[in-house]
């Protein structure tokens, strides 16, 4: 029993104190708390665009013959869209990942940058599903009581659909984030040193598995319970309107 | 009547949804002041007519008048004249997200660049007039059907506009609750508003319509003052009609 304790304290140094190790750990955070946050806003950013792109066409545009200039741009945007959620979609993250880091980014090797561009497309095409969703389950009489008021179609979506799509959306924006999070721990494949890596490079050097990987865990559910804290706050405020 | 009176002017108006016909060549006048009730049995197309007039369907023939203005011309600004062409709507269609207040402030803060507090003073002195001032910081979803429709025909005021456009706007409401809002539109009506109303409400027609119209397979069958369409029935299918609703 006192040999137990004895190694679990071993251990415990090895894992943190050693080195200063503890501070590699931070600093992973800090990079996995950075590329998710800009791969964040980045995918919020793209997957708005995407979804306001594909449900205008929906909406407006399908099955009709372009008449203005206006309906043959959002038709070309649509057709892009449509190519980038289906590419993204269709292969790994990891994989999206390391095209990024070894083609794109050949030159520079700016992985930190990579990792943010690669993360923060990835989401925005499944942000873009998410908010296109609430968008198409918003019902047809609240854009024609808009129209019917005089509003044009940006403002209709803009005061009067988007504010209820969101918060019809915002349980399911909440996963793809937590997803995102969690999804950043790959990014050592490219050598990126965030928090999985430093855990990973901790269990490398000590020969010690349990401590470094445990916390690692620890770490991002911490994170994610935050994340959910956050997010259940914000869906209570939003659904004062439905008594 | 002066020309200068008509507010409306319709020409063969036409209306097909892939290839069906439902209006086939609908003329029409609406006078300022009148109040035009509409009725026909149910995929008669009176609704639809209805929601050409402001263009929430695109007519596929014909054109519209409003004030002078050939609306169903692509180059007209269709947003600037629907704010002067009010619309109620069967499923009541309020914004669900917003107090009564903003529902009714939204528009005219937005689109007439009113200031937030004239904006609210004025609807507070409309919702007076129906009757749900203490109503104003609730959310729709907190209403009866009835309070409902009050408030989204207050929000149609709210904007100030030359015709109010009514698509079954009974329809959807518990029978306790038609009177309250017939009683509205009746003294909107009495306020001299200009009025478009589809409905089944036969005893409105006749006592607020100043023309009854019966649309019957996409075309205009009979109209007429209150009086003789109730009373003196020409069209066949308009006695079939009367015959079952009344």
């Amino acid at each position: 029993m006192k040999d137990f304790f004895s190694g679990l304290t071993d251990s415990f140094v090895k894992t943190f104190i050693t080195e200063d190790r503890w501070l590699m750990l931070l600093q992973g955070l800090a990079t996995t708390l950075e590329i998710t946050f800009f791969a964040l806003l980045l995918g919020l950013l793209l997957g708005f665009f995407v979804a306001v792109v594909r449900s205008t066409y929906d909406i407006n545009n399908k099955g009709r013959k372009c008449r203005r200039l206006s309906d043959y741009v959002i038709k070309v945007l649509n057709v892009i869209c449509n190519i980038y959620i289906t590419v993204i979609r269709g292969t790994p993250v990891v994989v999206q990942l390391m095209i990024m880091y070894f083609i794109v980014f050949l030159t520079s090797r700016n992985g930190t940058l990579a990792a943010i561009l690669s993360f923060g497309i990835n989401s925005g095409a499944y942000v873009a599903e998410i908010v296109r969703s609430g968008i198409m389950s918003i019902d047809k009489g609240q854009f024609e009581a808009s129209r019917s008021l005089g509003f044009d179609y940006k403002s209709t979506m803009i005061f009067v659909i988007l504010p209820q799509a969101l918060k019809n959306v915002l349980p399911a924006l909440a996963n793809e984030f937590i997803v995102l999070l969690k999804e950043t721990s790959v990014a050592g494949y490219v050598a990126i040193q965030d928090l999985t890596y430093m855990g990973n490079l901790i269990r490398s050097r000590t020969w010690e598995a349990f401590f470094p990987l445990i916390t690692v865990a620890v770490i991002y559910l911490a994170i994610v319970l935050i994340l959910s804290y956050f997010f259940k706050k914000l869906e209570r405020r939003l659904r004062n309107s439905d008594h | 009547m002066t020309t200068n009176d008509v507010l409306i002017k319709v020409d063969g108006l036409e209306k097909s949804f892939n290839g069906v016909e439902v209006l086939k060549g609908i003329d029409m006048e609406i006078d300022k002041g009148d109040v035009v009730v509409i009725v026909g049995a149910s995929g008669s197309g009176k609704s639809t007519f209805l929601r050409c007039l402001n263009l929430l369907e695109e007519p596929t023939g014909g054109t519209i008048l409003f004030e002078g203005t050939d609306i169903t011309d692509p180059k007209v600004n269709i947003n600037l004249h629907r704010q002067k062409m009010g619309m109620v709507f069967q499923q009541f269609n309020l914004f669900p997200h917003m107090t009564v207040l903003r529902n009714l402030t939204l528009g005219p803060t937005k689109l007439l660049k009113q200031s937030k507090k004239d904006a609210e003073k004025n609807a507070i002195r409309l919702l007076e007039t129906v009757g749900l001032a203490d109503r104003a910081d609730s959310y729709p979803s907190q209403l009866s059907g009835g309070q409902k429709q009050r408030v989204a025909i207050v929000r149609a005021l709210a904007m100030n506009p030359d015709v109010l456009l009514f698509d079954e706007p009974t329809s959807a409401l518990d029978p306790e609750m038609v009177g309250e809002v017939l009683e509205v539109m009746k003294k909107l009506a009495e306020d001299g508003m200009t009025m478009a109303v589809v409905t089944h409400e036969m005893g409105f027609a006749r006592e607020v319509g100043t023309k009854v119209v019966f649309i019957d397979d996409g075309k205009i069958a009979e109209e007429n003052t209150p009086d003789e369409f109730f009373n003196n029935p020409q069209n066949p299918r308009l006695k079939d009609f009367l015959s079952k609703v009344i």
